[in-house]
């Protein structure tokens, strides 16, 4: 079983590194930002995944706030825009 | 038996990320982008979830994933929205 989970931290690991891909190309804001979503879920998905690796049960906690800040991020990006543009 | 099962939920888990990162990579637009990236994550992480809770085998442990799920899924559908809207309005200019 531990094998499996750190195969899958691996796995999110690749996911993430297509994200930052994206990141350097992406052409427009927007596409950045998509990958900072993804950034977001992948990040949740290795937290959990490491709660059980390391029996740390905080990581949940941690796993929580970064999904709550996730919203946060795209409000204030949409924001911004707003504000540059008017 | 509940090992199995559990191996199986967090494989295919980890499936869809890797398929909503490459949907993020190669489609044309920021739409379609959209499309293949929040749908994908959402259901990965789920099934992620899903595999993780029948791991611990502890309903403590199992309520705060689900609610780290449906906060995660109000964070993105949220998110998607704004972003598609933002593209929107830069594409007809208003």
């Amino acid at each position: 079983m531990t094998e499996l989970l750190l195969l899958s931290a691996l796995g999110l690991m690749l996911s993430l590194f297509l994200g930052l891909l994206r990141v350097l190309h992406g052409p427009g804001a927007g596409d950045r930002m998509l990958a900072i979503q993804l950034i977001g879920t992948a990040g949740v998905g290795m937290l959990l995944l490491l709660s059980v690796l390391l029996n740390q049960p905080a990581l949940l906690d941690a796993a929580l706030l970064l999904a709550l800040l996730a919203a946060v991020t795209a409000a204030a990006f949409t924001g911004q825009q707003k504000t540059h543009h008017d | 038996m509940i090992n199995i099962l559990s191996s199986i939920l967090i494989l295919a888990g980890v499936f869809f990320y890797l398929a909503g990162s490459i949907g993020l990579l190669r489609l044309p637009d920021l739409y379609s982008r959209l499309h293949a990236l929040t749908k994908a994550d959402n259901l990965g992480l789920g099934l992620l979830m899903a595999g993780l809770a029948l791991h611990s085998q502890d309903l403590f442990t199992m309520l705060k994933l689900l609610l780290i799920w449906l906060a995660v899924l109000a964070a993105s559908a949220t998110s998607a929205h704004l972003i598609a809207r933002q593209a929107r309005r830069q594409e007809t200019g208003s």
